[in-house]
C-alpha cells in the first residue's frame, strides 16, 4: 500500500508523480521540512543528519553574528573568517541558511509564517529562552498541530541543573565514566574533541526521527525533551552498563589504568609500541590462539595454561606473554603489525593519526571523505556519509550556507519583495 | 505495519514506533544498543538466539563465569547481583540486561535448516532485520538481503559490520576499540605529557554506531512507510565515529595539521580542567570560555590576589599561563568538596561539574526530580534501578516496559502467536533442541555446543 505524507492512500495521478519525485530525488526524508534554530555542535549535528538524508532544513542565525560555531576553528592557514570555520562547513552541509531576529516582534511573526508546514523544529537554546520569545510548545503547537520540537539543552527543560552551564569536559564529568579513564594517581581523562556534544546531536536525531514517524501514523506532533546528560548516562560506552552494575554489585568503578597498569580482564592488553608508532591488542583467553598466532607461535608459550584465563592471571605468565609480545612489536611496524592481524584474525589494530586515516586505502576506496567546493573556503575533504542506504544514499547537495545565503529565496516564498528584504535588514530584523 | 499485538507491553499509551517489528540478531553493544534505541520508542524487537550458540562477549564476558572470573570486581566482567552468577548467568548480567530492557528473545537453532525456516518466517512478518556480525556472517547462514527480499519484499535490512561491507578490511575482525584505533581517536586523547600506552580502552564508537544504526532504521522506515520500499544499509561502524571528530579532519584537510591530544584541554578556554577536591579520589571538572565567566569565577574564589596577576588578564594570558593557573585553582577547589564547587560556579555562571561516579549518579537531586532511574523488576535479578530512556517525549511518554529479555523466554509468544504452531509441533521444535531457555552445557565461555557443528557455515559471531 502506498501512503502520502498525511497517511492516505494514493491514487494513480499521485502514484504517477510519486515515481517522477523518486527519479528526480531519491533521498529518504526529502518530504521532511525542518526548521533549525540551534547552534555550536549537538544541535547542528542533528539537522545535518536530516539534511544530510534529504530534510529540506533551513537554518536561522542571529543577523550579523551568526551560529558561534562559525568563529570556532580551524580556520585555514588560522585566520579566522566566519564564512571558513571547517567546525562549521562540516555542521551544515546541506541546510539553507537564513538570519532572523526572534527578539523582534515582526521575527516572531515571520517565524510562525515559516513554522506553518514545518514536520520538525530543532533548538538548541537554555530552557527559558524560547518560553522568553513567546514561542514554547503550546504556542507553536497552536500553529501547527502536527509540529515536532524537538529541544536540545544541557541537562534538559527540567529540574535543579536546568539552567546550569555547560561543556564538553563538565559533561564528560557529570555524564560518562570518566572516573575510569586514565591512571589511578592522577586526574580522569574524557574522550577526544567533542564527541559527547556530537553524539547527543546523534541520539536527538533518533528521537526526532521516532517522533516524526509516529507523527505521520497518529497526526499528533509532540515536544521532546534531549539532555544533553542525560544522552551520557543512557550511552553504552561504559556509563550505562556500569550504573546497572552498581546497582547488582554496590561496588563504584574507578580507575585501574590500562598496558602498562592493568585492563578490564586482568589479561595482558592495551596499547603497545611497535617500530614506528603503536598498536592496541586485546587480550584474555578467548583471543588467545589468535594472538599467540599473531605473534608467529613462540614455542615458549605453547603450554595451554597461557590460553586459560586462570593461567594468564599468573604474574610469571603474564611476564612471558608481555616479553613475547614486546619483542616481536619491536621487530614490526604498525602496517605489518595490522597485516599480521589480520591473517591470524587477532583483535589488534594500529594507532593512526589523523592523516593516516584520510589516506587510509580503506577509506579511500569506500568514499569515506568527500571533496566539497564551497564559494569562499574552497574545495575540501570532509568527512562522508555515516551510513549509507542502498537506495536512498548520503548526498551533498549543497555546502553550508553563507550567513544569510538564502535570505531572498525563503523570504521571497513568503512573499517578501525585494524591498521588503531591504526594510527588513535596515530593521535589524533580518 | 505488522498487525498482531505486542507481547508484554504493560502501558496503554500508544508509542512512538508501535506496530513496527525488529529482528535482531545483533551482538555485544553496538547493535544492541541501536536495537535498545528502537525498543525504547516502542518497536517489538524480538532477539533471535540459540541454545547451541553463545554470540562472544554478549550475555555476558563469558556465559558461565569461572570461579577465578568471579574474584575479579570489574562492573562489566562480573556486573552479576551480588557477585552471583546464578543458575543462569546469561539471565543476570548488568552488561547485557541494561541494553535488553524492552526486547524479547526467542531461540532457534538457526545453523540448522528448520532453525533457519524458522527465523525467515519470523522476518516475512516483521518490517526489519538489524546485525552486527563480522561481515559475511548472516550471509553464508542463508540470511542475506537478497534471501530475505524473497520472504519479505519491503524488508529493511541494517548489516553494521566494523569497517563496513566493502572496502579492503571489510573482513577484517574489529572491537570498538579498534575501530577508535584506525579512526584516529585513540591517538587524540590521553595525558599531553604521557605516551599512549598508558590509554585507557573506551567504546565511544560502540555508542555512536550504536545510535547511527537506530537512526538509518529510522529514516528507512520512514521512507518505506512512504513509497513502500523496503532497502539494505551498510553501516561501517568506524565510519559512525568519523564525523563526529570532524574539526580534526577539516584541520588535517584545510592546514595539512595533524592535532594531538589536548588531554582535558581546550583549544581556546582556559582554564578547563579536572581540579582534585576533598575526599579521596574526588575531583571537579571547570571550563571558563570568556571574560564574564573568568571574573564569576574570581568572585566565586573570593577574589584572591593571585587572580588579579596580569598573567591572567585576558583569555589568551589565561590560555598561555595555563599550568600556573591551574596549580592556583587546585590549591582553591582541594579544600573544597566537589558539589560544593559545582554550585559555587554555576551560581557565577561557570560551566563546573563534579565527576560523578555510579553512587553520585544515583544520588543526583536533578536526576531524580527527572526520574530518569527507572525500577524495573527482574525474576531471576530482584528489583532495581536501570538508567532510562534517554529522551523525554511529551505526547507518547517511553518507559522500561518489559524487564531485561531472559533467554527464550518469549518463545511461547513467538512460535505459537507470530509463526502460529501448533502445541504438538511447538514440542516437536522444543525436542529438537530449538526452543529452550539453557544454553548447551558444553557451552561454558561463548560459540557453538560441542560435537554439534550445526549444518549451516558460517555464524562466527566476534564483531564489537
Amino acid at each position: 500500500m502506498l501512503l502520502d505524507s498525511n497517511c492516505r492512500e494514493i491514487g494513480p495521478l499521485a502514484r504517477w508523480f510519486l515515481e517522477i519525485e523518486r527519479k528526480v530525488n531519491q533521498q529518504a526524508l526529502s518530504d521532511v521540512k525542518v526548521l533549525d534554530l540551534t547552534w555550536h555542535i549537538a544541535g547542528p549535528y542533528c539537522t545535518k543528519l536530516l539534511a544530510d538524508y534529504g530534510a529540506d532544513v533551513v537554518k536561522i542565525e542571529r543577523p550579523d553574528l551568526g551560529d558561534p560555531s562559525r568563529r570556532m576553528g580551524p580556520f585555514p592557514e588560522d585566520q579566522p573568517d566566519p564564512e571558513k570555520s571547517g567546525l562549521f562547513l562540516h555542521l551544515n552541509t546541506n541546510k539553507k541558511g537564513i538570519t532572523l531576529n526572534l527578539r523582534s516582534d515582526t521575527g516572531k511573526a515571520i517565524f510562525m509564517r515559516l513554522l506553518q508546514d514545518v514536520d520538525i523544529l530543532v533548538e538548541g537554546f537554555g530552557p527559558r529562552v524560547m518560553p522568553s520569545f513567546g514561542l514554547d510548545f503550546s504556542a507553536l503547537q497552536a500553529a501547527n498541530e502536527r509540529l515536532v520540537m524537538l529541544r536540545i539543552s544541557n541537562f534538559g527543560q527540567t529540574g535543579p541543573y536546568r539552567d546550569f552551564k555547560l561543556s564538553e569536559l563538565v559533561l564528560s564529568a557529570m555524564g560518562t565514566s570518566m572516573k575510569t579513564c586514565g591512571q589511578p594517581d592522577r586526574e580522569p581523562l574524557k574522550l577526544a574533541g567533542n564527541l559527547l556534544q556530537y553524539q547527543a546531536g546523534l541520539m536527538a536525531a533518533v528521537a526526532g526521527m521516532g517522533a516524526l514517524v509516529c507523527c505521520r501514523a497518529t497526526g499528533a506532533g509532540q515536544q521532546v525533551d534531549v539532555s544533553l546528560m542525560e544522552t551520557c548516562l543512557g550511552s553504552i560506552d561504559r556509563r550505562a552498563p556500569s550504573l546497572l552494575g552498581h546497582q547488582y554489585t554496590g561496588d563504584t568503578s574507578t580507575r585501574i589504568g590500562s598496558g602498562r597498569g592493568g585492563t578490564m580482564s586482568g589479561c595482558p592488553e592495551g596499547v603497545y609500541p611497535c617500530q614506528d608508532g603503536y598498536f592496541d591488542v586485546v587480550g584474555g583467553a578467548a583471543w588467545w590462539p589468535r594472538n599467540f598466532a599473531m605473534l608467529g607461535s613462540p614455542a615458549n608459550l605453547s603450554d595451554p595454561a597461557y590460553g586459560t584465563m586462570e593461567g594468564q592471571m599468573d604474574p610469571r605468565r603474564q611476564e612471558d606473554i608481555l616479553t613475547a609480545l614486546y619483542t616481536w612489536a619491536m621487530a614490526h611496524t604498525k602496517q605489518e603489525v595490522w597485516e599480521a592481524s589480520g591473517t591470524a584474525r587477532a583483535a589488534a589494530a594500529p594507532l593512526y593519526s589523523i592523516e593516516e586515516v584520510v589516506n587510509d586505502p580503506h577509506f579511500r576506496d569506500r568514499g569515506t571523505f568527500v571533496e566539497i567546493e564551497h564559494a569562499k573556503a574552497g574545495r575540501l575533504r570532509y568527512p562522508g556519509a555515516s551510513f549509507r542506504p542502498a537506495e536512498t544514499p548520503w548526498r551533498v547537495s549543497r555546502p553550508a550556507p553563507l550567513l544569510g545565503q538564502h535570505n531572498r529565496e525563503v523570504y521571497g516564498m513568503l512573499g517578501y519583495t525585494e524591498d521588503d528584504i531591504a526594510d527588513l535588514r535596515k530593521a535589524d530584523v533580518i | 505495519m505488522s498487525s498482531e499485538a505486542s507481547a508484554g507491553t504493560q502501558s496503554s499509551a500508544r508509542l512512538p514506533l508501535a506496530g513496527v517489528r525488529v529482528v535482531d540478531m545483533t551482538v555485544v553493544w553496538s547493535g544492541t544498543f541501536a536495537t535498545q534505541l528502537l525498543a525504547d520508542l516502542g518497536a517489538e524487537v524480538i532477539r533471535v538466539e540459540s541454545t547451541k550458540f553463545a554470540p562472544y562477549g554478549t550475555r555476558g564476558v563469558v556465559v558461565r563465569p569461572s570461579p577465578a572470573l568471579l574474584q575479579t570486581r570489574g562492573l562489566m566482567t562480573t556486573g552479576y547481583p551480588n557477585r552471583q552468577a546464578g543458575e543462569r548467568p546469561w539471565n543476570r548480567i548488568a552488561l547485557f540486561n541494561v541494553h535488553a530492557r524492552n526486547k524479547l528473545s526467542m531461540t532457534a537453532d538457526y545453523m540448522r535448516p528448520k532453525g533457519l525456516e524458522l527465523v525467515k518466517r519470523l522476518i516475512a512478518k516483521s518490517d526489519m532485520f538489524i546485525e552486527n556480525n563480522a561481515f559475511g556472517t548472516v550471509q553464508r547462514l542463508g540470511l542475506g538481503y537478497e534471501d530475505l527480499k524473497q520472504v519479505k519484499s519491503d524488508i529493511i535490512m541494517i548489516s553494521m559490520p566494523g569497517f563496513g561491507s566493502s572496502g579492503p578490511y571489510r573482513n577484517r575482525v574489529a572491537l570498538g576499540r579498534h575501530l577508535e584505533c584506525t579512526a584516529g581517536h585513540t591517538l587524540l586523547r590521553g595525558y599531553r605529557d604521557a605516551d599512549p600506552t598508558w590509554t585507557t580502552e573506551v567504546y565511544h564508537c560502540d555508542a555512536s554506531a550504536g545510535a547511527t544504526a537506530a537512526f538509518a532504521a529510522l529514516v528507512a522506515l520512514h521512507h518505506r512507510n512512504r513509497t513502500g520500499k523496503g532497502q539494505f544499509i551498510d553501516v561501517a561502524q568506524v565510519e559512525t565515529i568519523i564525523p563526529q571528530l570532524g574539526e580534526f579532519i577539516m584541520d588535517y584537510t584545510m592546514n595539512g595539521r595533524t592535532q594531538r591530544t589536548l588531554g582535558n584541554r581546550h583549544p581556546s578556554a582556559a582554564p578547563c580542567g579536572v581540579y582534585p577536591c576533598r575526599g579521596e579520589d574526588r575531583w571537579v571538572a571547570i571550563t571558563v570560555f570568556t571574560d564574564e565567566e573568568w571574573h564569576g569565577m574570581c568572585r566565586a574564589m573570593g577574589n584572591p590576589s593571585w587572580a588579579a596577576s596580569v598573567r591572567f588578564g585576558s583569555s589568551l594570558d589565561r590560555w598561555n599561563n595555563q599550568d600556573e593557573l591551574d596549580a592556583f585553582i587546585a590549591d582553591w577547589t582541594r579544600e573544597r568538596e566537589d558539589h560544593n564547587v559545582m554550585h559555587l560556579l554555576q551560581a557565577e555562571g561557570v560551566a563546573a561539574g563534579p565527576v560523578m561516579d555510579e553512587r553520585d549518579c544515583y544520588n543526583d537531586p536533578h536526576l531524580r526530580e527527572r526520574e530518569f532511574f527507572e525500577q524495573v523488576n527482574h525474576t531471576e535479578c530482584g528489583t532495581h534501578l536501570y538508567p532510562g530512556v534517554a529522551w523525554k517525549l511529551s505526547g507518547t511518554p517511553c518507559h522500561i516496559r518489559k524487564p531485561p529479555c531472559r533467554l527464550g523466554e518469549d518463545n511461547e509468544y513467538v512460535y505459537k502467536s507470530l509463526l502460529g504452531l501448533s502445541d504438538q509441533e511447538y514440542a516437536e521444535s522444543q525436542r529438537e533442541g530449538h526452543i529452550g531457555m539453557d544454553y548447551d552445557p558444553s557451552i561454558t565461555v561463548y560459540g557453538r555446543a560441542k560435537g554439534d557443528p550445526g549444518t549451516t557455515p558460517g555464524a562466527k559471531a566476534e564483531q564489537g
